[in-house]
């Protein structure tokens, strides 16, 4: 008993809202879709929990009518026909009880999959996003190419408006989720799919892969920016231009550094000549929080020690060390600070 | 040949002991290096699959203790992702293919299936010899991989394509697939060794009807088994052909499907689970009728549960694919027949209730863990029942949520009736009793550590911790939960201690336990144990489902079995009826020398395609050596007329 | 469980001794083996075909640029498969009987047949019109053919053994009885074998 009430005492915290200052939880719902499936936990889990209260109380309460203490093996007990009747009742009885509970958890659980699935909006925001060993590509398509925002691992939401995410994968399986917005969707190479949430309340939400996806799996992070709509757009055009051209004259060395090293090998900077798809598009590098898949907090020191050896810090990571002179590194650093 | 027709009084109680000499002469098995190879009786081999299962539960154990040091703190320096994914892998590999199917399936069924079921030996005991070597090469491939740093790195589960040609170069899945391949074949030739020991070496008047539970339950998990590992054997099987000679079938760019996968894999994956806990609740139907000195409430209801998971766990599969997002219709499907497998589960703890309830309660040692798996199954029970629906699913699916839930669900399922298992039969196999005082220390130990392991990973999963990631970072406030659950494994592997403490110690110095210590029903109890190597001194016949309490003292015993030639009876599938006599083939190397020559064939195949044709040579070749008759018998065999057409 | 108060009583007995020692079909314990492995290797054929509708969805043409396979030598193939039965059953009629030599003859004809359907698979191989390596559903078709050998060549292998052991004095009783039994193994190969042809030949070009 002591352990079914340590359960109920923990669940009680785990609802305590001060215990959890990450508020990284999934039962802390920041979107309709989270509260949804909130609701339906803790309706599951009281349920459960009656049945644990009572399962636990009738074998403690056999045990108890039934024991004897003896040494050796005790007689065999009687064929009783009038226990067997009794028994027979009780077992049916429990079963029956048993069909009501699981077709009561059933329907809710349709009925709660219905509305968190089901799209309600005929004008939503819709943001493609793509896995990638270890970062996501995330885009927001417009039938006009250069209306296409392109950035990584951040994802900027306008609150209150349904958004709908379309799922894809450059290579292995990755697992889209942010457990306060809603529950996960594997992006499947060879598949897209595409699911929905509303954010209600302004944040920054954390998310990250749910599916093994190889060394780097524990670093691959990326977070859900709810801001409101007029922030979101003034984002989205800002992100839409080109990449500010340098204007400190280390800067201009900067871009100098990065499309002369391996750095455009992999990177896009919109203006340049940096085209490559491969890695993240660092157009607007600057104004991210983080770096890395949200691995790094966006500072200069972090950047440096990224780009000289990324192995150090996220091992097995697509990108390669570059071994840059210490002049060299700080230009590219200050040139990539300056792309907002 | 009915069997009241031709019982006749027995007036020969003379010459029991000379029958016992002719029949341990002629059953006997050779000793020395070599004859430890040869041997086929399946008490040895029982036991031997039952101490090699639990040799890689400790290295398995040992891998999850580095995993709970590794996330004892964020970014902890312990361990690198490569090192920590392959010993996630082998910690999951290990456990499912090399300890839990080996040990409750393998073991247990080979050991006390012809016990109870009356016969002399295991049906096909070549292959069944054949089967554990070949367990312990795919064991040795495993863990000779993970020691030269080639250990699996794709998860226990190896889903493509991270497990494919492009993203997984070098040996490392390859050895996982080719592990499945040993282990799965071994589990396939156990399962006909012990469905036709079930089907065809009953006692005679051993019916259907009158069978133990234990033996519904391994019958019903042997047709899992014949049904189930041909999933995962494709499965796997398409993954090396993919890897090994460039075929397509998982490469989405030429046609192939990630998904394909994971429905073959899941096809046989979740089978699994009841292939793992079925044992398990057979355990539990067996030790509550003993110790409860009641026979069991609701065999018949017990017995459909049990056929019905069997059948059900067919139909569940694509619940651990819920996230790669399907169609409502079919979501609501497999919702419902997950939770549909809640009802006979319910079904066999309502029948213990109530055994217990109207039964005399003995709390041997035995039992004791009986009630810990009560506790610790009811737990993963009811958060299984949380999993089933999606929508919960999607938030919890491959967290520590999910990670607590399995935990809860095997070991509570395996592991707890694993020990109860053991402890009980261990009078029969050593043929002394074990401590119950250090056996109840063990169980305290053990079931306080793992609660407190794994209880606290389901808040973890709540928080948002995934599964196979192999650090984290401060700011997810992850460390003091993860402290938590680390400390419980100081207490486990305390208990584990205590319980080699109490094996060696109780094989040397335990109580003489006698035939049947705890007084139970199963024909198991009838012999000396350790039993001898012919098992019966004579075959019994049974008159009703619990022989040794209910059968009266002039029950019939079969006569006119030779004693010259390792004679076995077989009666009728369905009434046990006798209805004519086999020859045990007896000892041989040969199912060792085969099992070399398959081991080599299937490790050479890891490297080149070319190992499949160049060994199949010495596998051919073995396999006649095993085939060829040999020897005459010390009469020839009759022709014509007494033969059962 | 006895009591101490009764009388001891003297068992009774049931003599087992006039039983057979030799069982043919569905009473033999290797019969009901046999039926376990051919379930195993069933579901397998079984997952297999699963596993080549499942691609063909996903797949908008079928076969994705390659020609159907030629039908020269699979339809020659299923001739011999059908053709084969004939001493498979004779087999499997006469060794009940105790009929050596009939048994002799049908293992002889039943390895004639099984090798010439294995040395025109080896034929059936370069009529397929793509290699493995090509796509998935090449993977397919290949390694549907290429498990369905693995079969036939078992079961030459198989039917030679007895062929030999049927030449020895040793051909008695329970060797008989796995005559009769590789009888049925054959009959297995011969269905799947026909599944196989169906599905690589007959679905490509009519559905």
């Amino acid at each position: 008993m002591t352990a079914a009430l340590s359960l109920v005492a923990s669940h009680v915290l785990a609802q305590a809202k001060v215990l959890d200052p990450g508020r990284h939880h999934v039962l802390h719902p920041a979107a309709p879709q989270a509260g949804h499936i909130e609701w339906l936990y803790w309706f599951i889990f009281w349920i459960l929990f009656a049945v644990f209260v009572l399962m636990i109380a009738a074998f403690a309460g056999a045990g108890a009518k039934a024991r004897v203490v003896a040494s050796g093996p005790l007689p065999i007990v009687e064929k009783d026909e009038e226990a067997d009747h009794r028994a027979g009742w009780a077992v049916g009885s429990a079963m029956a009880i048993t069909v009501a509970t699981l077709f009561v958890v059933l329907v809710l659980s349709v009925v709660t999959g219905k509305r968190v699935e089901g799209l309600t909006s005929k004008n939503p925001v819709t943001i493609q996003v793509t896995g990638h060993q270890w970062w996501w590509e995330v885009s927001y398509p417009n039938s006009q190419a250069d209306q296409t925002v392109t950035t990584a691992n951040e994802i900027h939401v306008p609150v209150g408006s349904p958004i709908v995410i379309l799922t894809n994968s450059k290579d292995v399986i990755h697992s889209f989720w942010a457990p306060n917005v809603t529950g996960k969707r594997d992006l499947l190479p060879g598949y897209s799919s595409a699911f929905w949430f509303e954010i209600d309340q302004p944040g920054i939400y954390h998310g990250q892969c749910a599916e093994f996806c190889g060394l780097q799996h524990a670093h691959m992070g990326f977070s859900i920016i709810a801001e409101s709509v007029d922030e979101f757009q003034a984002w989205q055009q800002q992100q839409l231009k080109n990449a500010a051209e340098p204007s400190t004259s280390e800067a201009i060395r900067g871009r100098e550094v990065f499309l002369t090293h391996a750095c455009l090998m992999c990177h896009t900077i919109r203006g340049t000549d940096a085209g490559s798809r491969f890695g993240p598009d660092l157009t607007h590098v600057a104004s991210r929080n983080m770096i890395a898949s949200e691995t790094l907090p966006n500072t200069a020191g972090a950047l440096a020690g990224w780009i000289v050896d990324p192995q150090r810090i996220k091992p097995g990571t697509q990108m390669s060390p570059n071994p840059l002179s210490p002049d060299d590194l700080q230009a590219v650093v200050a040139y990539l600070q300056a792309l907002h | 040949m009915a069997v009241a027709e031709s019982i006749v009084a027995n007036d020969q109680d003379t010459g029991q002991s000379e029958l016992a000499l002719r029949l341990a002469r002629t059953w006997r098995q050779p000793g020395g290096f070599w004859g430890w190879f040869c041997n086929t009786h399946h008490t040895d081999i029982g036991i031997r699959f039952m101490v090699t299962a639990f040799i890689f539960f400790l290295l398995g154990g040992m891998l999850a203790a580095m995993i709970r040091l590794q996330l004892i703190r964020p970014e902890n320096s312990l361990m690198g992702p490569d090192l920590y994914n392959q010993v996630f892998t082998m910690h999951g590999s290990t456990m499912i293919f090399l300890f839990a199917v080996p040990l409750m399936f393998q073991g247990f069924g080979v050991y006390v299936v012809p016990l109870m079921c009356g016969a002399r030996n295991i049906a096909f005991p070549r292959l069944n010899a054949f089967c554990y070597y070949l367990y312990v090469g795919g064991a040795l491939v495993l863990w000779g991989g993970f020691l030269t740093n080639t250990g699996p790195d794709v998860g226990w589960f190896a889903y493509v394509p991270l497990s494919g040609p492009s993203y997984s170069p070098g040996h490392r899945a390859d050895i996982w697939s080719q592990m499945i391949t040993f282990t799965e074949v071994s589990a396939l030739g156990v399962a006909i060794c012990i469905a036709t020991t079930i089907l065809r070496y009953r006692a005679p008047g051993m019916t259907l009807n009158r069978m133990p539970i234990l033996l519904w339950e391994k019958l019903v998990i042997s047709m899992a088994v014949i049904f189930a590992m041909p999933a995962v054997m494709i499965a796997s099987g398409l993954l090396l052909l993919d890897r090994l000679v460039g075929t397509h079938f998982f490469n989405p760019a030429e046609g192939g499907d990630v998904l394909l996968y994971q429905h073959l894999f899941w096809f046989f994956g979740h089978p699994e689970v009841y292939i793992i806990f079925l044992p398990g609740a057979a355990i539990i139907s067996t030790l509550v009728e003993c110790f409860s000195r009641r026979r069991i409430f609701g065999y018949t209801p017990i017995v459909v549960s049990v056929v019905a998971t069997g059948f059900l766990g067919f139909s569940v599969w694509v619940h651990h694919m819920f996230a790669t997002g399907l169609p409502q219709l079919s979501e609501s499907f497999f919702t419902a027949a997950s939770l549909m497998i809640v009802i006979p589960t319910g079904t066999q703890f309502f029948c213990w209730v109530a055994t217990i309830w109207y039964g005399r309660l003995q709390l041997r040692l035995p039992m004791l863990w009986c009630f810990g798996f009560f506790f610790v199954f009811l737990i993963g029970g009811l958060s299984g029942v949380m999993l089933a629906s999606v929508p919960v699913d999607l938030q919890v699916h491959d967290t520590y949520f999910v990670v607590a839930h399995f935990h809860y669900v095997l070991i509570g399922g395996a592991l707890f009736p694993m020990f109860a298992g053991i402890y009980f039969w261990f009078p029969k196999m050593a043929g002394r009793m074990p401590s119950e005082t250090l056996g109840k220390w063990h169980f305290w130990l053990f079931f306080i550590g793992f609660n407190i392991t794994f209880f606290t990973l389901h808040f973890l999963g709540l928080r948002g911790m995934t599964r196979r990631i192999y650090t984290y970072s401060p700011d997810m406030h992850w460390q003091g939960l993860n402290v938590l659950a680390s400390s419980g494994v100081v207490f486990m592997t305390a208990g584990l201690l205590v319980f080699l403490a109490n094996v060696f110690h109780s094989m040397r110095v335990g109580a003489i336990a006698g035939n049947n210590p705890w007084g139970d029903a199963g024909l198991e109890w009838s012999m000396s144990s350790p039993p001898p190597p012919y098992n019966f001194l004579h075959v019994p016949t049974v008159s009703g489902r619990d022989p040794l309490w209910e059968d009266p003292p002039d029950q019939a015993i079969v006569v006119g079995l030779r004693d010259d030639i390792r004679e076995t009876l077989v009666t009728h599938s369905l009434d046990a009826e006798p209805q004519h006599k086999d020859e045990d083939p007896g000892p041989s190397i040969w199912p060792f020398l085969t099992a070399l020559s398959v081991s080599a064939a299937f490790v050479g195949s890891i490297f080149t395609a070319w190992a499949v044709p160049i060994g199949a040579v010495p596998v051919i070749a073995t396999l006649i050596g095993w085939l060829w008759p040999r020897g005459e018998s010390p009469t020839p065999l009759p022709t014509g007329e007494s033969w059962l057409r | 469980m006895a009591s101490l108060n009764e009388p001891i009583r003297t068992p009774l007995t049931l003599d087992v001794s006039a039983l057979p020692s030799v069982a043919f079909g569905h009473r033999n314990t290797t019969w009901l083996a046999n039926v376990f492995y051919m379930a195993i290797e069933g579901m397998m054929f079984a997952l297999m075909f699963a596993t080549y509708f499942y691609l063909r969805t996903r797949s908008t043409e079928w076969p994705p640029g390659h020609l159907p396979p030629a039908l020269r030598y699979g339809a020659a193939n299923a001739a011999i498969f059908l053709v084969s039965i004939i001493p498979a059953w004779l087999v499997r009629k006469r060794a009940p009987e105790g009929d050596r030599r009939a048994v002799r003859n049908g293992l002889l004809f039943l390895a004639l047949f099984a090798l010439a359907a294995t040395l025109l698979r080896a034929f059936e191989f370069t009529t397929l019109n793509c290699r493995w390596t090509d796509d998935a559903y090449s993977s397919t078709v290949w390694v549907l053919i290429g498990i369905h050998s693995g079969h036939l060549l078992t079961e030459l292998i198989e039917t030679i053994v007895l062929l030999l052991i049927s030449f020895t004095p040793k051909m008695e009783g329970t060797r008989l009885a796995d005559a009769a039994i590789n009888s049925d193994y054959w009959y297995f190969v011969v269905i799947t074998g026909l599944m196989v042809d169906v599905l690589i030949y007959g679905t490509t070009r009519f559905l």
